[in-house]
């Protein structure tokens, strides 16, 4: 098998729910995958799911990795809001745009930084430790932004969140590159195993010889730098740093990316493609929602649904039971998702 | 000294040591006033933090609070305004409800097996999204009985008022500590924190606890709704947003352990009280933003934190010194 | 001892787990009044019968009567209200509650529906003052020392049981003084007619509190007596001796190589693990370690390796010093480590055959450097074809394969690393017969091409084979070191079994 069949095989059931979704849409709006040019810059409904999912898209590149080694990073929604604060009050200041990015990231790497010795340190259990993180963010935030929106009209800056190139949205490129950036460094190094290894079983991989507590502290400060390009978009986007709603329960939209992608909270196995379908579906429903002339506020309760769905699909006692019926198929399955690099 | 006192005790002297700080600023902040205050304003968050209490104490975690409370607000506004139920029996269906709801996540908990904090967070966007399809605007509750309610109070010395609300909190809260150190069910629910599978073995009734469990914090979250809308005359559904990360802090604050077991319900009423205290002194202050109170708060989250991972550290380390003797043989 | 109707009397008990046979028709009897301590390694089927016993697993076949009635308890639960108690070594109590919630959960006295912690107290106390324990009963377990939780828990069983008590490894964590003490709890106990089954690995405990003794081995019985008619040595030849059928040398190798030691340990040891001890390490030289479980022996594997690093002591290579903290450190210095328990410190159960057996060659590697795929497939089919590991291909995840492949997988991991000095604790536990024989002609051909090895077993006959020296580890001190002809099975029981004042 191909390692670009074995991709196929694992974010199959991926890609048909967001073919399903998308079907969907179609069908009840039906000028749906049209797409037109405009200002040198491509427009459509399709693209438009890509656009507005890049947040929640980049945040998950992160998250899947923190949930592989078993952990979960509750901050992100906050270091978005932190990291587009400290954008917005750089670019304000003059010192140019190259000097700003490096700034807004280096923020998030910090943020990150934090929650990984907390983590890898300390020892405190990833959902708590980031909790502290994820309340005292945005207070971090408006203090960089003194409680106002903090706008800025920076042509460079503004070009993040509105321009394209070639034709392609910004945030869409953004996105993209980072997921397939990420992909090849995990999976063309050693890092993609040594992550999985640390998830499934921690004590194990140490007395391998991992270096855990270096890797893990890696993966958070790789999730703190996903938020903080989400945060620089999402300012771009609205051309101002809001601290009290960039980003605002994003965290969680990013969780049920994951787990929409199949990733185990468990930890382990992961697969930072499957992710990124899950983000899009998400936003595929956010907007089918808004096309289809549904009020908004089902999108909520269609996400309960999904929750549910995948509860039940990953609960261990369905899993077993599911499997004392069709073994054979099971071990087919485990197999398949083994190859997947 | 008790290990498991002391995050108790940490709490009362942050408490004291900062109310002593804001009332050498701020004379006036020790008057009934303030304290009537300090009760009203927080009495919503107060409710729904017992019920996360006995979550946190059972090693859970509840995400849909915030969301029960705003959606209950929305069921009251527009049940009292499109029918010509009494608030009363509104308020008894209502809690019903949310009774079920909690009970309903807890099944699915225990059932399935998976993470409180996945299972409780599809409850979280199912109540946002159930009070959202009721109604998108805030209705404004008018109701003669509503007027009444908020018209209970008694006056302390010092002209102070313990509204109603206050005072519900309150009783809450002498319910919560008498539930949780004087039944068998708050026996259980700290056997579950202590560990699932020991307590099983003991013979915890595993199944039926984590549903009450679940199904109390829904109940509060729906009681702290109907406050939240004595409190503000009206339904909104996007209100209350991240409350449940409020509860959360609250209990820590508290005192009591982020990964169940230990921990007292009276220590979460001064967590309350100190974020409540916290906000009040940046009213006073005027000069000050809102942000600190989210900066001081994750601070001492960090601080209680750190402070409960030392102890737990001390405890084993202990344990370990215990053991190391000479292997015991004779 | 009464010799009326036993008060627990098990026929032909049998288990069977996926790929092993954990208890093969194992017959126990226990009367009232009597302490039985219950023998064997680990894997020889000790937890299993009790499991059995309690009903925390379903037996596959034969007999428990108590009191004469047979009975089939689903749970531990309704084996208590049977009459059948445990207590465990890790002690099975909730250590945030207080010592009274502790001994009365699930029927504490109530008023009005409200628990009276008052009248709770007062009876933990008096339950606990029949075991001679004055203590204040409202404060939490954990602020007591395993000797009082350990008695408490024994308060708790035989007051919700009251006909059987298990003790599973109550001693391990205590001190001298507290064994006394728990002694006098159970020598008490005894008085009053409880039935009490002992599972100790300090055979002075056992000489000392039992009235019989069962032995289990490979989860067949291999025999009960009366204390009176039994000594230490054959006591210890009944747990490790060798099995008559299987034909094996009869002293340890004599070829022992010639020349300076490779790694030398001075003085190394890990206070509360393992008392200071010296030991050099010969390339091509197989160093046996044997002592009964609890000894000392996997301390001193993991000491070596790093996973609890030395806090005494140094280690030098070819008269270099050598940093040994942590398994990183030893895994550069060329150190290879097979842990006794391969479910949770070996193998990564998720990852396939494949992953498992590059992943401590990549660790040393680094993230940077992967092994490339062609090379990491190339090793695993080499490896699943030179030890033979029976896996459908390289891909399938270890946890689905049986102990004894994912054994081959953990040695394969260290081999692709290409150690000099490799470690194993308990390689041949709990695996089939034929691949046990495969991983004892794998020890010596490493050692024939250069390796050294360290290898713990409680296979006393195995040892001799495949050993040039062997430490016997006792009560967590190195005592004895026997080199070639010296190494019998005799020689090793009696070094096992001798008293510790004979050995110094």
């Amino acid at each position: 098998m191909t390692a670009a069949k074995a991709i196929l095989r694992r974010v199959a059931p991926q890609l048909l729910t967001l073919a399903a979704v998308l079907g969907l849409i179609a069908l009840v709006h039906p000028g749906f995958f049209d797409v037109s040019i405009a200002n040198g810059r491509l427009y459509g409904s399709a693209i438009d799911i890509l656009n507005r999912g890049a947040p929640v898209a980049l945040l998950a590149i992160g998250m899947t990795l923190v949930i592989a080694t078993r952990g979960i990073d509750l901050s992100v929604g906050a270091v978005m809001a932190i990291s587009g604060a400290v954008a917005a009050a750089a670019i304000t200041s003059g010192i140019g745009l190259v000097p700003t990015l490096a700034l807004a990231l280096v923020t998030g790497i910090a943020c990150g930084l934090w929650n990984g010795l907390l983590v890898a340190v300390l020892g405190i259990q990833p959902i708590v430790a980031t909790l502290i993180l994820m309340v005292a963010g945005r207070g971090i935030a408006q203090l960089i932004t003194e409680g106002a929106i903090l706008t800025f009209n920076h042509k460079g800056l503004i070009f993040f969140g509105s321009g394209a190139f070639l034709g392609i949205p910004m945030p869409v490129l953004i996105w993209l590159a980072a997921g397939l950036l990420v992909t090849l460094v995990v999976r063309r190094s050693a890092l993609g195993m040594l992550i999985e290894a640390i998830g499934v079983n921690l004590r194990a991989s140490t007395l391998a010889g991992i270096n855990a507590r270096v890797l893990l502290i890696a993966v958070y400060m790789t999730s703190g730098l996903c938020a903080a390009l989400a945060g620089v978009i999402a300012a771009a986007d609205i051309k101002g740093a809001d601290a009290n709603n960039a980003g605002l329960w994003l965290e969680l939209d990013a969780i049920l990316a994951v787990v929409v992608g199949g990733t185990s909270l468990l930890g382990g196995r992961f697969s930072i493609i499957a992710s990124l379908i899950g983000a899009m579906i998400i936003q595929a429903v956010n907007t089918g929602i808004l096309l289809s002339g549904f009020p908004p506020e089902f999108n909520l309760i269609i996400k309960a649904a999904i929750i549910l769905v995948i509860l039940v699909l990953q609960s261990p006692t369905v899993r077993t039971t599911l499997a004392f019926f069709r073994r054979d198929k099971a071990s087919a399955e485990a197999k398949a998702e083994t190859v997947i690099q | 000294m008790n290990a498991r006192t002391l995050p108790l005790l940490a709490t009362m002297v942050i408490f004291l040591a900062a109310y002593a700080v804001c009332y050498v600023q701020f004379p006036a902040m020790l008057s009934t006033r303030v304290i009537g205050n300090l009760l009203t304003d927080n009495a919503f968050l107060g409710i729904v933090a017992v019920g996360m209490t006995f979550v946190i104490l059972s090693g859970g975690i509840d995400l849909s609070v915030g969301s029960v409370i705003a959606f209950s607000g929305v069921f009251i506004a527009v049940l009292l305004r499109d029918t010509g139920l009494h608030p009363l029996v509104v308020f008894a269906m209502l809690l019903v409800l949310t009774t079920l709801f909690g009970a309903a996540m807890g099944a699915i908990i225990h059932h399935l097996e998976m993470p409180p904090f996945i299972v409780t967070l599809a409850g979280m966007f199912l109540a946002r999204g159930m009070a959202y399809v009721l109604s998108i605007d805030s209705v404004p509750i008018t109701h003669a009985f509503y007027d009444q309610l908020q018209g209970l109070y008694y006056v302390m010395p010092g002209k102070g008022r313990l509204t109603l609300i206050g005072a519900i909190m309150l009783a809450v809260f002498v319910a919560g500590m008498l539930v949780a150190h004087r039944t068998r069910f708050g026996t259980n629910v700290y056997a579950l924190g202590g560990g699932v599978q020991t307590a099983r073995l003991m013979g915890v009734p595993v199944q039926r606890t984590t549903i009450r469990i679940y199904a109390l914090s829904g109940f509060l979250a729906g009681l702290s709704g109907i406050v939240f809308s004595i409190y503000t005359s009206a339904g909104y559904s996007l209100a209350t947003v991240g409350v449940e990360l409020d509860a959360i802090a609250a209990v820590v604050i508290g005192g009591t352990l982020l990964t169940g077991g230990s921990g007292f319900v009276a220590g979460t009423l001064i967590g309350v009280l100190i974020m409540g205290l916290i906000q009040t002194y940046i009213i006073f202050d005027g000069t000050l933003s809102s942000w600190w109170t989210k900066i001081v708060i994750g601070i001492l989250l960090f601080a209680f934190i750190v402070l409960q991972k030392g102890l737990v550290w001390l405890t084993s380390q202990r344990g370990l010194a215990m053991r190391g003797g000479p292997g015991g043989t004779r | 001892m009464p010799e009326n109707r036993p008060l627990l009397h098990a026929t032909a008990v049998t288990k069977t787990f996926p790929g092993t046979v954990a208890l093969d028709g194992v017959d126990f009897t226990l009367h009232s009044g009597e302490v039985h301590a219950l023998l064997g390694e680990n894997g020889a089927g000790k937890s299993t019968l009790i499991k059995c016993l309690t009903g925390a697993y379903r037996r596959d076949g034969g007999e428990i009567l108590l009191d004469g009635r047979p009975i089939d308890p689903r749970d531990t639960l309704e084996a208590q209200t049977l009459g059948i108690g445990t207590v465990y070594q890790e002690v099975n109590l909730l250590p945030n509650l207080s010592v009274a919630e502790n001994l009365c959960l699930g029927h504490q006295p109530t008023r009005f529906g409200m628990i009276s912690s008052r009248a709770m107290s007062r009876s933990a106390r008096q339950t606990l003052a029949q075991y001679g324990l004055e203590i204040d009963v409202t404060r939490n377990l954990d602020t007591y020392s395993v000797a009082v939780q350990q008695v408490v828990a024994i308060a708790r069983a035989v007051s919700l049981s009251g006909k059987v008590l298990i003790l599973d490894e109550p001693t391990a964590s205590l001190d001298a003084l507290e064994v006394r003490m728990l002694f006098d709890v159970v020598r008490a106990l005894k008085e009053r007619g409880l039935g009490i089954v002992f599972i100790s690995h300090f055979l002075d405990q056992v000489f000392e509190i039992s009235d019989r003794i069962t032995v289990l081995r490979n989860g067949k019985l291999v025999g009960t007596q009366a204390i009176a008619e039994i000594d230490r040595t054959r006591l210890v030849n009944l747990m490790l001796g060798r099995e008559l059928e299987q034909e094996t040398r009869e002293s340890g190798r004599t070829d022992r190589p010639e020349g300076e030691a490779m790694i030398r340990f001075r003085d190394f040891g890990r206070g509360g693990r393992i008392a200071p001890f010296d030991l050099d390490i010969h390339a091509g030289e197989v160093v046996g370690v044997a002592g009964l479980l609890g000894s000392g022996r996997t301390e001193t594997a993991e000491t070596l390796f790093g996973v609890t690093p030395h806090d005494s002591g140094a280690a030098s290579d070819a008269g270099k010093p050598l940093h040994l903290g942590s398994p990183r450190d030893a895994i550069a210095g060329g150190f290879g480590f097979c842990p006794e328990d391969r479910k949770s410190d070996g193998i990564i159960g998720d990852l396939s055959v494949r992953e498992n057996i590059v992943l401590a060659l990549q660790a040393r590697r680094g993230w940077t450097k992967p092994v490339p795929a062609r090379e990491q497939a190339a090793m695993a089919d080499e490896f699943i074809r030179r030890l033979d590991i029976r896996t459908p291909d390289a891909e399938k995840p270890v946890g689905l394969l049986s102990g004894g492949n994912q054994q081959k997988v953990m040695l394969a991991r260290w081999l692709a690393t290409n150690p000099r000095f490799l470690i194993l604790d308990e390689p041949t536990r709990g695996i089939d017969v034929g691949a046990h024989a495969e991983i004892i002609r794998l020890i010596e051909e490493l050692c024939a091409r250069g390796m050294a090895l360290l290898v713990i077993s409680s296979e006393l006959d195995e040892l001799v084979a495949y050993s040039h020296r062997v430490i016997v580890v006792r009560d967590r001190h190195h005592v004895a070191e026997l080199v070639g002809a010296e190494i019998t099975t005799n020689n090793m029981v009696a070094a096992i079994a001798a008293d510790r004042e004979a050995a110094l």
